[in-house]
């Protein structure tokens, strides 16, 4: 029982990570139509940014940064969020206008082939010497570290303790709070409406008037955010941020695709519950039968859901029209 | 296969004469010449190169072959078929651990020492020449289970499981047991030490005898480019083209799109694994599980992009080049991997068919124009 509950708790809050990084994958499939393999390394730019304003903040602040005790006031991580999305943003921007704005017309291979480009091109210039660096670093505490709630459940022989942190019930809620964001902004706002008309036929959203490009570089913009996001709160959790190459990082893009995929590309809901879905395999796996395996089942989950239901969860059939 | 020999070329998107080579396959010899000639050049290669060049050098002609083999067979995939594998690698390693595994541990068993046996073309080059296609035929396996969903996907959910495929493999091959070094250990080792097999697990396959010189290299090469050439000019290869230009329209000529595509892979899956056995008995070189990762395969997908999609002399060019750069730029380590980016996004903003599109290189000389293959407009 303690550990299904502790299994449970890790699982919603590496699940709402997942979903963060999913909704970028499945925003920009949806309207363009190809798989933005840049998007994992905007998670690690964030990561990164977070951690480079962390370490210089923080002394200004009188702190020390690696003291691991004392944390700083609540609104410092907070501010390091919100600078880590405003650049994250303007990345996503310029990464759109400069490298798949030119190809709006051209195969979509050509553009995956450009995407993988743009991944490898950040990964490398973020691990030169003097942006980076290429060994990893320990992210500063910005959140106090306390147990908010203590249970005692029957597990094992007799009774064990379950810890729910402070920096879980973070994650866990902000998530949810951007989450509810887009959720609005996409089914409630104008803007949000433009975006599903894109989606829908960008030909025909551009007969009515919709600007294609603006709701397209907007849709960069948020999934990048949300991506910066994702990547704060992922330092926050692990605090060893992996050098921008590391195969850690890719394996979490891989794996919030496969959340995207899950869910029915495309689909903004489908993408927040493929996430959970994920990270409830992969814990329960890591937990129950082998922590060795705990990507295997991911991309096992992967292939069968491919099988049974290629849309995905969520997703509606597409027929193929000559 | 429904597919007829008098089939245009849809490639060219008209319908012109019948190819002039048609006629010439009669005999047995016009078939087989390429390969003679191939396997002659390749011990040529062998026995006077490393005197002219030195070691080193040799090597990385070695190295080049090797990257010649995996970016001639992806371009089956990804050139020909049109599809987009981005795992290569995976069956590369899958293969190389396949094939140095029967080396190594008959090696143990039979002559009692891991080392190599016999000389040019004696038992230990024959065995280690059966266990790269051993090492070809188990990747070719996984090429079936990998391309059989493929055939529900389209290129880039397809480009996922290929990439998810090479990371499961690389998590599977670490949790791999210790190698068993000696012979006597061999023999007491229990059936139970088999499963997992001992390869190493995350530090590598260290002690496989190494076997791999520039005759089996570029005997390989020069299989794999026949095979290659051959079959683009087979009906089967063209209806491989005909999908990656329209697939419905190809399946609306008859084409089983599913058989092709399965087949492509598994051939493509074939080649790779015996070039991971070269890799594998290579001197200097210790297999390990983070060979089938993502950056290895990156480095073929960008030789087929820059070489040309479908050609397959572009592709041997572009692998030359980019194995033979890095070695002459060693003091870039660095910036290696921002070039190769740069070079993929210009590739695609400003030539997306790679140097040589689908044209081989003798096609663009000028005078002897594109006949098989005119330029799409």
């Amino acid at each position: 029982m303690a550990d299904l509950v502790q299994t449970l708790l890790t699982a919603l809050a590496i699940g709402s990570l997942y979903a963060l990084i999913a909704l970028g994958y499945t925003m920009v499939y949806g309207i363009l139509k190809f798989i933005n393999f840049a998007h994992s390394d905007i998670v690690v730019l964030g990561a990164w940014i977070s951690y480079a304003l962390a370490i210089k903040l923080l002394p200004m602040l009188g702190l020390n940064p690696h003291d691991a005790e004392t944390a700083p006031p609540l609104w410092v991580g907070a501010a390091i969020l919100l600078a880590a999305m405003l650049l994250c943003g303007l990345l996503g921007f310029a990464i759109e206008r400069f490298a798949y704005k030119p190809l709006r017309r051209a195969p979509r291979l050509n553009v995956l082939i450009t995407a993988i480009g743009v991944s490898l091109l950040l990964q490398n210039v973020g691990q030169l010497n003097y942006v980076f660096g290429a060994s990893p670093q320990k992210m500063p505490a910005l959140l106090p570290n306390i147990d908010l709630l203590r249970l005692s459940l029957p597990g094992g022989d007799g009774y064990r303790e379950v810890v729910i942190g402070l920096v879980d019930v973070m994650i866990f809620s902000t998530s949810a709070v951007l989450m509810l964001v887009l959720e609005y902004l996409v089914y409630r706002t104008k803007l949000g409406t433009a975006m599903r008309a894109v989606s829908f036929s960008t030909d025909n959203a551009s007969l009515m008037g919709i600007p294609v490009d603006r709701v397209v570089s907007f849709t960069f913009v948020l999934g990048s955010m949300l991506a910066a996001a994702a990547g704060f709160l992922y330092v926050m959790k692990y605090p060893g941020v992996n050098q921008p190459a590391h195969s850690i990082w890719v394996l979490l893009g891989l794996k919030a695709f496969v959340a995207a995929v899950i869910g029915g590309i495309g689909n903004v809901r489908g993408a927040v519950l493929g996430g959970f879905v994920i990270a409830f395999v992969e814990q329960f796996g890591a937990f129950y039968i082998s922590s060795n395996y705990r990507d295997v089942y991911v991309f096992a989950l992967l292939i069968i859901i491919l099988l049974v239901r290629p849309t995905g969860l969520l997703g509606s059939p597409v027929r193929e029209k000559v | 296969m429904t597919v007829t020999h008098s089939a245009p070329e849809i490639a060219t998107s008209q319908s012109g004469p019948p190819s002039p080579r048609a006629g010439r396959r009669t005999s047995v010899w016009s078939g087989l010449w390429p390969l003679a000639v191939g396997i002659a050049l390749a011990a040529v290669l062998h026995f006077v190169l490393p005197r002219l060049i030195g070691q080193y050098y040799s090597r990385i002609v070695m190295d080049i072959g090797i990257a010649m083999i995996m970016a001639v067979s992806l371009n089956i995939v990804n050139g020909m078929t049109g599809q987009f594998s981005i795992g290569h690698a995976g069956f590369m390693t899958l293969g190389g651990y396949a094939a140095a595994l029967l080396t190594y541990y008959g090696s143990l068993s039979i002559w009692g020492t891991s080392l190599r046996h016999g000389g040019f073309l004696g038992v230990g080059e024959w065995m280690f020449a059966v266990s790269c296609l051993v090492g070809g035929l188990v990747a070719a396996g996984a090429g079936y289970v990998v391309g059989l969903p493929s055939l529900r996907l389209r290129g880039d959910y397809l480009a996922i499981v290929t990439l998810g495929f090479g990371e499961i493999l690389r998590v599977v091959l670490q949790q791999t047991g210790k190698v068993i070094d000696d012979a006597e250990a061999l023999k007491a080792a229990k059936w139970s030490q088999f499963f997992p097999p001992p390869v190493g697990g995350a530090v590598g396959f260290d002690g496989v005898p190494k076997y791999t010189d520039l005759f089996w290299v570029y005997t390989f090469v020069t299989i794999t480019v026949v095979v290659a050439y051959r079959l683009k000019h087979s009906s089967l290869g063209r209806a491989m083209i005909s999908i990656r230009e329209d697939e419905i329209a190809s399946q609306a000529m008859g084409v089983n799109i599913a058989r092709n595509k399965v087949l492509a892979f598994v051939l493509a899956a074939f080649f790779a694994g015996a070039a991971g056995g070269l890799f594998a008995h290579e001197a200097g070189v210790i297999l390990s599980p983070k060979d089938a990762g993502f950056q290895r395969s990156f480095d073929y997908v960008i030789m087929t992009v820059l070489g040309g999609r479908g050609s397959i002399t572009g592709v041997m060019l572009a692998a030359v080049i980019l194995t033979a750069l890095p070695e002459m730029l060693r003091d870039f380590e660095q910036y290696r991997l921002i070039m190769y980016a740069l070079l993929l996004i210009i590739m695609m903003l400003v030539r997306p068919q790679g140097l040589f599109g689908i044209h081989e290189v003798w096609q663009l000389w000028p005078g002897r124009g594109p006949r098989t293959a005119k330029k799409k407009t």
